[in-house]
């Protein structure tokens, strides 16, 4: 019978349809749910501002040269630094705390990654609500701080850079530990006796062997924090007090009180050619650390 | 005295986030043309077939509203809600008006939309309480020699402020913008809508409407000066930070400032010697309903001496009802004497108005490159 012949025309189709069944509800979502929008933004970057919002499909191309405009450009300066310098401190707290994880007796190990999802249990606004009121200079840290007189005054904490980098930090941890502990935890303690063995100390153990081989959990946790504190809007509102605008608040601004559709585009879509390269680096450093524990 | 009191309304951090990604959606429409006829109502239409949505601030009516005009005409009310000005005009102009019949907003909003051609003119003799309505609210209602909205609330716009935490009173905007070393960081401002530039503007001798580039931008670099020794931009917990002590000056509505005042007695208001404004929030039907008889019903109601007198009792606002303001009790307007004796203070305030589509660009672009600065 045809149909159990390897090379017969059935098995061609199934071979065939197998893929499209299976890659053809995520293919149509996001060629839906992103394509769409995408294109849609695309087409909003050439036109005019519309009365109430919306666009006139009018061509223009004022909006890219105002997006080189200093202030703006300082503002995605400033959003890239304060994006980054969260990745780098929740890199620092991430990596040890999924080393212990890792380390962990089984059923501990568990219960332990439990509780790092934990706060995401909560809804987002009201955990940065209440860094407002542990930071606020009237707040629970200042009532400690002074009240075991470590300082005599006051003092401002709330509303500053470093208070949008805490919030940030706190927000997005989770997804620096997550994808680090898996990468620990894959490695085998063999290779690490190996180089023991071999006469490295633990220094170079580490630098030679298991931060290349965890390389690819530290990329993924650093793009999965980057990416949405880049984009965060609410972190910088709330305890940046609306003086520090990163570049999502400056879109969603433009999308929700300026009623500029079309500069708004423009500034998303910087922030989407920025995570496109973001991500084409990632999958190259992912390549590669593959390919060499491979070869 | 019965004041319970109701919290935030303009700018709900919350759902401004829960709405944004409807509206980055939603599209433009609606078309130009202005009409300043009504349509012709039914005065024997059913109401009891006749079903409205009205999109309001939250918590900026009684909650038993709908209760209360099924009731009293048989209509039938849905209440949906913005947390701003912004938002509600996105709604209306987003879908053409579908799905909404009647609106709240700010009067430099509703006017935008009247001249838009998206509101229905008032056909005044349809309301039996219109004549309620002190005539100085109702000029404000007008475009173009008709009345595009009923009158809700008004106000002004000054410093609230902490007696006990400031050595001398504020009496100017530059208390607010090049605050005293002690008063450093300590002081919040509006970061949205028209409000941003009013305490600029004023301080700079110019009107809150104008239109004129020069004084905008001027406007602008004070703002900009100003912002190092703001604490925050803050357009709805600014009451809270004075309760707390962290503020001891904010930019505050009136009626605001009330809500600090209710729970510190050592909060006073003051209208800097500069002047300020003179807001009106309005009730308006939008041109596409096709339920405007239970709209009309709706507005009457609430126009009613008893329900415009609830919005003074609850929200603390002036209201521009004659006949309401005999039934509000004394007590009240002893206690906020914003709503009593320093009731005429509002009245002084230049109205504020629509400045039309190019400035109104020109005023969110400097907000703006402010707070990107």
């Amino acid at each position: 019978m045809p149909t159990r012949s390897h090379g017969g025309l059935g098995a061609r189709l199934r071979r065939g349809v197998e893929p499209a069944v299976l890659l053809g509800p995520g293919l149509l979502f996001y060629a839906v749910l992103v394509g769409v929008p995408v294109g849609l933004v695309t087409g909003y970057m050439f036109a005019r501002r519309g009365r109430f919002g919306g666009v006139e499909w009018e061509l223009s191309l004022d909006n890219f040269s105002r997006v080189t405009d200093s202030v703006y450009l300082e503002v995605f300066r400033e959003s890239l630094g304060l994006a980054l310098v969260a990745t780098v401190i929740s890199l620092a707290i991430g990596y040890p705390t999924a080393y212990a994880i890792a380390k962990l007796p089984p059923r501990w190990r568990t219960v332990a990654l439990v509780l790092v999802v934990v706060p995401f249990w909560t809804n987002f606004l009201i955990r940065v609500y209440a860094w407002i009121v542990l930071l606020n200079s009237q707040g629970v840290l200042n009532d400690v701080l002074v009240g075991l007189g470590v300082v005599d005054e006051r003092f401002t904490l709330l509303y500053t850079p470093g208070a949008v980098v805490v919030g940030l930090v706190y927000s997005y941890l989770p997804l620096m530990i997550l994808p680090l502990y898996a990468a620990i935890e894959k490695i085998d303690d063999e290779l690490l006796e190996a180089s023991t063995d071999l006469g490295a100390g633990r220094v170079r153990t580490f630098l030679g062997v298991q931060l290349p081989l965890t390389l690819p959990g530290v990329v993924t946790g650093s793009i999965l924090v980057f990416v949405p504190s880049l984009g965060n809007f609410v972190v910088p509102e709330l305890l940046g007090g609306g003086k520090t605008v990163m570049v999502g608040n400056l879109i969603r601004d433009q999308f929700l009180k300026a009623q500029d559709w079309p500069f708004g585009s423009v500034l998303a879509m910087m922030v989407v050619v920025l995570l496109v390269l973001l991500f084409l680096g990632q999958a190259w450093v992912t390549r590669r650390v593959e390919g060499g524990a491979r070869a | 005295m019965n004041t319970s009191i109701r919290r935030p309304r303009r700018a709900a951090a919350a759902a401004v986030l829960g709405t944004a990604l409807t509206l980055v959606l939603a599209g433009c429409g609606g078309d130009d043309t202005t009409s300043a006829e009504p349509s012709a109502l039914d005065p024997d239409a059913d109401l009891t077939e006749q079903t409205i949505v009205v999109s309001n601030w939250e918590a900026y009516m009684p909650d038993d509203i709908a209760e209360v005009v099924k009731e009293r005409t048989g209509a039938t009310v849905e209440v949906t809600s913005h947390a701003t000005n912004e938002d509600m005009v996105a709604k209306v102009t987003g879908s053409g008006g579908e799905g909404l019949d009647v609106v709240f907003g700010s009067q430099p909003y509703l006017e935008a939309l009247a001249k838009a051609g998206m509101l229905e003119p008032l056909d005044t003799d349809f309301l039996d309480n219109w004549g309620n309505l002190d005539p100085a609210a109702v000029d404000t209602a007008e475009v173009d020699g008709a009345a595009y909205w009923a009158p809700y609330t008004w106000g002004t716009t000054g410093i609230c402020y902490r007696s006990d935490l400031v050595d001398a009173a504020p009496t100017s905007w530059y208390d607010l913008l090049e605050p005293s070393e002690a008063n450093k960081g300590k002081v919040t401002m509006m970061g949205t809508e028209r409000w941003a530039m009013l305490p600029a503007l004023k301080a700079l001798g110019y009107s809150v409407n104008t239109t004129d580039e020069g004084e905008l931008n001027e406007a602008k670099d004070l703002m900009v000066a100003a912002k190092p020794d703001l604490l925050a931009y803050d357009d709805t917990t600014f009451y809270e930070r004075l309760i707390s002590g962290e503020a001891t000056m904010v930019q505050a509505w009136d009626g605001w400032c009330n809500y600090g005042i209710a729970e510190d007695d050592r909060i006073e208001f003051v209208v800097p010697e500069e002047g300020s404004d003179l807001w009106s929030d309005g009730i308006a039907v939008l041109k596409s309903s096709e339920n405007k008889e239970a709209a009309y019903a709706f507005i009457d109601t609430i126009l009613d001496a008893k329900t415009h007198a609830w919005v003074e009792e609850n929200i603390l606002y002036n209201i521009p009802n004659e006949a309401a303001l005999a039934e509000v009790p004394a007590e009240l307007t002893e206690t906020y004497d914003l709503l009593g004796s320093r009731r005429e203070e509002m009245l002084s305030g230049e109205n504020m108005t629509d400045v039309g589509d190019d400035a109104a660009a020109i005023y969110n672009q400097i907000i703006t490159e402010v707070t990107a600065s």
